[in-house]
């Protein structure tokens, strides 16, 4: 559990007696690996291996792919398809299993899956979202010989351009089941608890109408598996996620859909959402078909019709109003921490160092190219700037301010990997914010039509009953419990490449990162 | 306060069958039979429109290609048949510049009058040549933004176009001005289209949006007289280009215009004259090529007080013209914004640009760079289902039929697709804090250069770019 729980025998103290009453018991999801295949009959894959009518079912390929690629099932004399998403492709022809080459009747062709050209983009590529589906399914990173760039995308900047300047040998002195990746939230020093987070993420504000119900618990429930955060993003708080209340950061923003005082008080963290990186300036948006019975009903709107929240907070034109505004959710909650989410324009610093002023525990910086469920696509590429140059710029304003180890500064907006995170942190991030790889790790294919109709095909993004049918909530939570261990595994490696035995020691190290577009031989 | 701009617009479909992107692929002949078929359970009831599409098909000429491009049937097949491509023909559609994307949009804006909407965060490459290398400014908090589009305030896109005197001249109890100056409201100009281009059913299509939109279309003199259409009504929203090879305008219509654009020449300066002397109420424009010496040129002729507006246009995809190494609009606009401040006369004339304004963004972008207003000719005949496929010949047949579009049809979608911009622009004005575009002009401190965010943020980190 969060360390914020041994606070909690004063909870009768500073809570309502009306909080308390109505308070569930919390429940407790295990940290398990274990797999979660696909929920689709035929997985995508980078490569297809091809059996032609040649083939006289011998068995050989079976008996030595050790992949499982080939499969017959029980007394079956016929093979099943092939199970081509596990196949390493022509990195295998070097080995003594390599099926094709030892196939008596050369029955058996591997090609390369035309299809890998349309799924994805430039900053999710097929090889990332192929990756994060085997690493939601299998819980750890996928083998070099599979051949995923699972590192960066293609984007041609920013995180992409970014590498590690790994040492030659790693630190012999640090055994990775030492490294600590868990991070501080609370670093002002006030009465307020002490909360820590095993992994230096959490997961993003996504309403109930831009996701479906399905989607938020499982995120809440593998949130809850590694102790750290989930965001009921600005929708209203669903009566099912109470039981993880202690997991659950609650959001604020301008439209005030279903945000009560009694859903204030529930939470050990609550957000206030200025923008959003992927519509700064544009508030939110809710498509009228996503607007059914229970959307309408938690957000207490009509039904049907589209939804915006508007902008700017019209009570806030000044660091003294944002202040008022956070005054306002402590005396409100007494346990809470604050956070303040803000976009990130030219004066992104000032606003951070004003934020702390305010009294905020928690900045979060949401970078120009973050999700969502529906952008104009004008706001979504024209608008602020990319995170990774606002990460650099707020660490250094806050350490020039001399309050950079009091204020919790956190990152999103197009964090897609774990090297992103831990080279968001190099920059100067405490943490990172993730959501769209949340989504691809549940089966989204990045078609950007979240918004449209009935919402996602995939039964993802969707508010539609028969759509979100698509999926249940313990295959969701196993996908993301697992996504977040192998991300886990890859950041501790990163540590322990560089010798370091806590997460917290990675954070500023620019002198750590190289970009591929400079000479880099700049004064660090 | 003035009443606010609106403009009214009306969904107009397409004629011809849309170009989609994705197009799934059906190997049929291995087909189980299964009856459990995810065609039928398309989200999007594709399959079935395909059908219908196919069933009502007079001739072979395009495949049904609406497919979303959400893998759902792929991966549900029993038998694992079907494969989503791209389809060949929404590949060939454009150029370099005016890339697929693009046209797809500009269609849908045009069809719709909407916003493009979508779900899911930026796609695209992290930063690109020409306007893909800046980014709109906006700010919270310390510099509130506006919630022009769906909220109170009222966000103001007009703007001037003529001199603006330097001082205020009194005479007597009222105040007035010795020249003239015209508003619009939108900074925005339609251009007439290239030699290429110009068909005789898209004149009054444009200047019937014109018309509609409350801008301003320009036209060719040989165009007069106008056969389908009201002189009386349409004039105010012509501005007549004037050149050697056209004909003169009768003095009736020079009368009833407000602007007309003449082209550059050493005797522009007189020719400017004459026409003023003739037409005092008329604003002129002067057409400026963005080649070699349009810069010098136009920085030249703006500073003389004679000229009211210097109209820059760089070629269709927005390159210096003419050069080896092309400079990019945006950064020929600000080398000749930056000029005229310099020279203490940038509020004293008008500029417009042109050449590469292909999105409502760019037209945002232009403007922060320094233009006054843009001027745009191709989206409008991509509105209309052009693909720039460059067959514009005669004897070649044209893919949107352009040369014999319907009058309603066109002046609807380039209305529409007006709509369409004139709503990102509120978008980007709001979230940018601006409540006049007049004021945008040459505010570069609402936007955020790549090459400068690189320099201040990486440049100190790991020395120069390569």
């Amino acid at each position: 559990m969060a360390s914020f729980s041994a606070k909690e025998s004063n909870l009768a103290a500073i809570l309502p007696a009306k909080t308390l009453e109505t308070r569930v018991p919390q429940v407790q999801v295990e940290r398990k690996i274990a797999t979660a295949p696909s929920r689709y009959r035929n997985e995508i894959s980078k490569y297809i291996l091809r059996r032609s009518h040649d083939c006289i079912h011998c068995g050989k390929c079976a008996e030595i792919c050790p992949y499982g690629v080939h499969v017959r099932k029980g007394s079956y004399k016929l093979f099943c398809e092939p199970k081509s998403h596990l196949c390493i492709g022509p990195a295998c022809e070097k080995t003594s299993h390599y099926c094709v080459a030892a196939c008596p009747q050369k029955a058996l062709q591997i090609v390369e899956n035309p299809m890998m050209e349309i799924l994805g983009d430039y900053r999710w590529t097929a090889d990332l979202i192929l990756a994060t589906w085997r690493m939601a399914e299998t819980g750890h990173v996928p083998p070099a010989e599979c051949g995923f760039e699972h590192r960066v995308g293609n984007s041609g900047g920013g995180f992409d351009k970014l590498r590690f300047k790994f040492p030659e040998k790693p630190s012999s002195t640090v055994s990775k089941d030492e490294i600590d990746t868990s991070i501080e939230l609370n670093r002002r020093g006030d009465d307020r608890p002490q909360i820590r987070i095993d992994v230096p993420w959490y997961g993003g504000g996504m309403s109930f109408g831009s996701v479906s119900n399905v989607t938020q618990l499982s995120k809440a429930r593998a949130c809850t598996a590694w102790n750290t955060f989930t965001c009921t993003g600005e929708g209203g708080y669903m009566e099912r996620m109470r039981p993880y209340d202690d997991h659950v950061i609650t959001q604020v923003a301008t439209g005030l859909f279903g945000v009560r005082e009694e859903t204030i008080q529930r939470v050990p963290i609550v957000e206030f959402k200025y923008a959003q990186g992927a519509k700064p300036g544009l508030g939110g948006h809710l498509l009228g078909d996503k607007n059914t019975p229970a959307v309408a009903k938690m957000r207490e709107a009509v039904l049907g019709i589209s939804l915006f929240s508007p902008f700017p907070f019209h009570s806030v034109y000044s660091i003294e109003d944002h202040m008022k505004h956070l005054d306002w959710i402590k005396h409100i909650n007494r346990r809470a921490l604050v956070s303040t989410k803000v976009s990130t324009p030219n004066d992104v610093d000032m606003v951070a160092v004003g934020s702390y002023a305010a009294g905020s525990h928690i900045l979060h910086i949401d970078g120009g190219y973050g999700g969502t469920g529906a952008a104009p696509d004008i706001a979504k590429k024209n608008i602020a700037m990319p995170i990774e140059y606002a990460i650099s710029r707020v660490h250094k304003f806050l350490q020039a301010e001399g309050v950079r180890d009091k204020l919790t500064l956190i990152a999103s907006g197009g964090i897609r990997t774990a090297h992103d995170i831990a080279k968001s942190i190099a920059l100067g991030a405490d943490g990172v914010v993730i959501g769209t790889s949340e989504m691809v790790a549940l089966g989204c294919v990045r078609c950007n039509r979240c918004e449209s109709g009935r919402g996602c095909p995939r039964g993802i993004a969707t508010t539609d009953a028969e759509l979100a049918a698509k999926m249940n909530i313990e295959w969701g939570t196993q996908r993301l419990i697992n996504l977040y261990n192998a991300w886990r595994e890859e950041l501790v490696d990163i540590l322990w490449r560089f010798g370091m035995r806590s997460v917290a020691e990675l954070r500023g190290r620019t002198d750590l990162l190289m970009h591929l577009d400079y000479t880099n031989d700049g004064e660090q | 306060m003035p009443e606010k701009y609106h403009i009214e617009t009306k969904a107009v479909p397409p004629r011809r069958p849309r170009i989609g992107k994705f197009g799934v692929l059906d190997w049929r002949e291995d087909c189980a039979r299964c009856h459990n078929c995810v065609k039928k359970a398309c989200v999007w009831d594709r399959y079935r429109q395909e059908a219908e599409y196919v069933r009502t098909l007079n001739a072979v000429d395009t495949l049904f290609f609406e497919c979303m491009g959400c893998f759902s049937c792929v991966q549900n097949c029993t038998k694992g048949l079907l494969r989503l491509s791209v389809n060949p023909a929404w590949e060939k559609l454009g150029n370099s510049y005016w890339k697929p994307a693009i046209i797809q949009t500009t269609w849908a804006q045009a069809e719709t009058a909407k916003i493009p909407v979508s779900g899911a965060g930026y796609r695209g490459p992290f930063t690109g040549p020409g306007f893909d290398s800046m980014w709109t400014d906006m700010s919270e908090i310390v510099r509130p933004t506006r919630d022009g589009i769906h909220g109170r305030e009222y966000i103001s896109t007009a703007v001037d176009i003529g001199r603006k005197p330097a001082y205020l001249n009194f005479q007597g109890e009222s105040f007035r001005t010795d020249v003239p100056c015209l508003s619009i409201q939108m900074p925005l100009i339609l251009n007439v289209q290239s030699a290429q281009h110009t068909l005789p059913k898209l004149g009054p299509a444009t200047r019937e949006t014109a018309r509609r939109t409350d801008l301003i279309a320009m036209a060719r003199p040989s165009e007069l007289p106008f056969l389908t259409e009201d002189p009386q009504k349409i004039l105010p929203y012509v501005a007549f280009c004037l050149s050697p090879e056209e004909p003169v305008v009768p003095p009736d219509a020079m009368r009833q215009t407000r602007l007309v654009e003449t082209y550059d020449g050493p005797d522009v300066v007189s020719r400017i004259q004459r026409l003023k002397d003739k037409y005092p109420h008329i604003v002129v424009s002067i057409r400026v090529p963005l080649d070699a010496t349009g810069i010098h040129r136009a920085v030249d002729l703006a500073c003389r007080e004679e000229i009211e507006v210097v109209h820059v246009l760089a070629d269709a995809n927005g390159n210096q013209i003419g050069v080896d190494k092309p400079l990019f609009l945006t950064d020929m606009i600000r080398k000749i914004h930056t000029t005229l401040i310099e020279k203490g006369v940038r509020d004293e004339v008008t500029l417009i640009a042109g050449g590469g304004i292909a999105l409502a963004e760019h037209m945002a972008k232009a403007i922060i760079c320094g233009a006054d207003l843009v001027s745009i000719d191709l989206p409008l005949m991509i509105g209309l289902e052009c693909h720039l496929c460059d067959r514009c010949e005669p004897g070649r047949s044209c893919p949107a039929k352009l040369e014999d579009v319907p009058f309603d049809y066109a002046a609807g979608r380039m209305t529409n697709l007006i709509g369409a911009w004139h709503d990102q622009l509120i978008e980007v004005m709001g979230a940018m804090g601006m409540r006049e575009a007049r004021r945008l002009r040459g505010d570069v401190g609402r936007a955020i250069f790549f090459e400068d965010l690189e320099e201040e943020t990486f440049g100190k980190l790991f020395g120069k770019r390569k």
